[in-house]
């Protein structure tokens, strides 16, 4: 019996008027004339709720650029899903949030890049996007709904980490989230210009605490330390094939948003199989599923139903093995490749950010 | 007066065959005592009014009860899940 999965990630585009240099979209971008078509979008949330799911979240690019999204958020809300929308917000008028709280739309999250406009504009390669940002937070409050801030940071802003704080507080979120850079997709091209160093880390940790004791009862905040740093691996997606699955912009079925840079992997779409199918049964899902495939130092290990092995596009990246361990576990023995990896980053300084584009050639 | 904080809401999951407490970015499975707890935070009913309810329904002693009620209310609330 395989559970059914929580949550679904929605990847609804890729188009994105922005351009952020962390970007987890594969470096290969999708486009848009291969894009799931609206009444494709609108069965797959019925799918998703058939497959058991609760939460959709719809991502992109930027999930506004498609202009049917009151209809999806719809198709969403009739098939009993919590929908939450991942956007940069600059396409997010009144006007449009508006309808997409009539269509029944549960939750808004909005990326911010920077507390400071010009920073925050360079980062996201797009002018005046802090200001359309900060609109669209009001339009959400105005329309009800419940807001989170998601604050991104790396080596560049987290000295002002204090900063983002007080301007995502004063945009009067339910919740705030600061959200380290996760280096794949764009991300890895740019990692030498964005790994925060140790003591970032550390320090972020305490303005955190401190800001937690000071909002407590107003504002959650969540902060998910970056594993880099650690010595045992986070549990990748709560285990491949066991808690969630992503959807891309042309409809193929992933267990992680990073899966396509695994080689030799075959993802099917949901033009081929239904949602509730693949889940169950397709190679890409059970190529990591449980435990069975794990080789040692993993297979024998006590935490071996609690981190799942790690992530295995990390442990591709690092170690050229899909299989292995996660290299932020330091039973791996490719853990040392990945703190000299890590600290040749920090060396190397900051180099000029590769901005994401279609067709770009990164790194 | 506890009540779900904007945002969450709970619905029966037919494919689990459970209450579901459904937040942005959370998603759990209260057990059956939760459940009651957090199905009473309607914004109407003070904590001690929620105590004396669960007392009587399930006929246990309202200091032990108000106890449970407290410790997870308290801890809803710091997850952000219910506003007092
Ligand atoms: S990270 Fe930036 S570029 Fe990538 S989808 Fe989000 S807003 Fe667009
Ligand atoms: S050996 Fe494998 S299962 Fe054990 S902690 Fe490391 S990554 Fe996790």
């Amino acid at each position: 019996m395989i559970d059914p999965p929580l949550a679904v990630l929605a990847e609804l585009t890729h188009r994105c008027p922005l351009q952020c240099p962390y970007c987890s979209n594969p470096v290969e971008l999708e486009r848009s004339k291969t894009e799931l078509s609206t009444a494709e979008w609108i069965r797959v949330m019925r799918e998703i709720a058939d497959v058991g799911a609760l939460q959709v979240h719809l991502s992109g690019g930027e999930p506004m650029a498609r202009p049917d999204l009151d209809q999806i958020v719809a198709a969403a809300r009739d098939a009993g899903l919590y929908s939450n929308l991942i956007t940069s917000a600059v396409l997010l008028t009144e006007e449009r949030m508006e309808r997409l709280a009539g269509a029944g739309l549960d939750h808004v999250q909005i990326s911010f890049q920077d507390s400071e406009p010009a920073r925050a504009d360079r980062i996201a390669g797009y002018r005046g996007a802090l200001a359309k940002k900060k609109r669209a937070a009001e339009a959400v409050r105005m329309c009800g709904l419940p807001l989170t801030v998601n604050l991104v940071v790396h080596r560049q802003n987290l000295t002002t980490l204090e900063d983002l704080l007080t301007m995502a507080v004063d945009l009067l979120p339910q919740r705030i989230e600061v959200a380290h850079v996760q280096y794949y997709g764009w991300a890895i091209r740019n990692r030498a210009a964005l790994m925060p160093t140790p003591e970032q880390v550390r320090s972020a940790l305490e303005t955190v605490e401190r800001a937690r004791e000071r909002l407590r009862g107003r504002v959650t905040i969540d902060h998910v330390v970056p594993d880099y740093y650690g010595r045992r691996p986070k549990a990748c997606m709560g285990g491949w094939g066991r808690r969630f699955l992503n959807i891309t912009p042309s409809g193929k079925v992933l267990p992680c948003h990073a899966a396509e840079s695994l080689p030799g992997m075959v993802f099917e779409t949901v033009r081929e199989r239904t949602i509730g199918e693949i889940w169950r049964d397709s190679p890409a899902f059970d190529a990591f599923r449980g435990t069975s495939w794990m080789p040692e130092p993993c297979r024998s290990c006590e935490r071996r139903e609690i981190d799942w092995g790690g992530c295995r596009c990390q442990a591709l990246a690092i170690t050229g093995d899909a299989a292995a361990a996660d290299p932020v576990c330091d039973k791996s023995p490719d853990h040392v490749t990945l703190t000299s990896f890590t600290n040749q980053a920090l060396a190397e300084g900051a180099p000029d950010l590769v901005y994401r584009r279609y067709g770009a050639r990164a790194g | 007066m506890p009540r779900l904080a904007r945002g969450v809401r709970t619905r029966f999951d037919p494919t689990r065959q459970k209450w579901i407490v459904l937040a942005p970015e959370r998603l759990f499975v209260p057990d059956e005592i939760a459940f009651e707890i957090i199905r009473r935070c309607d914004g109407t009913a003070t904590v001690g009014a929620i105590a004396d309810d669960l007392a009587a329904a399930f006929h246990e002693q309202r200091h032990v009860v108000l106890k449970d009620v407290t410790a997870l209310l308290s801890d809803l609330a710091e997850k952000g899940v219910v506003v007092t």
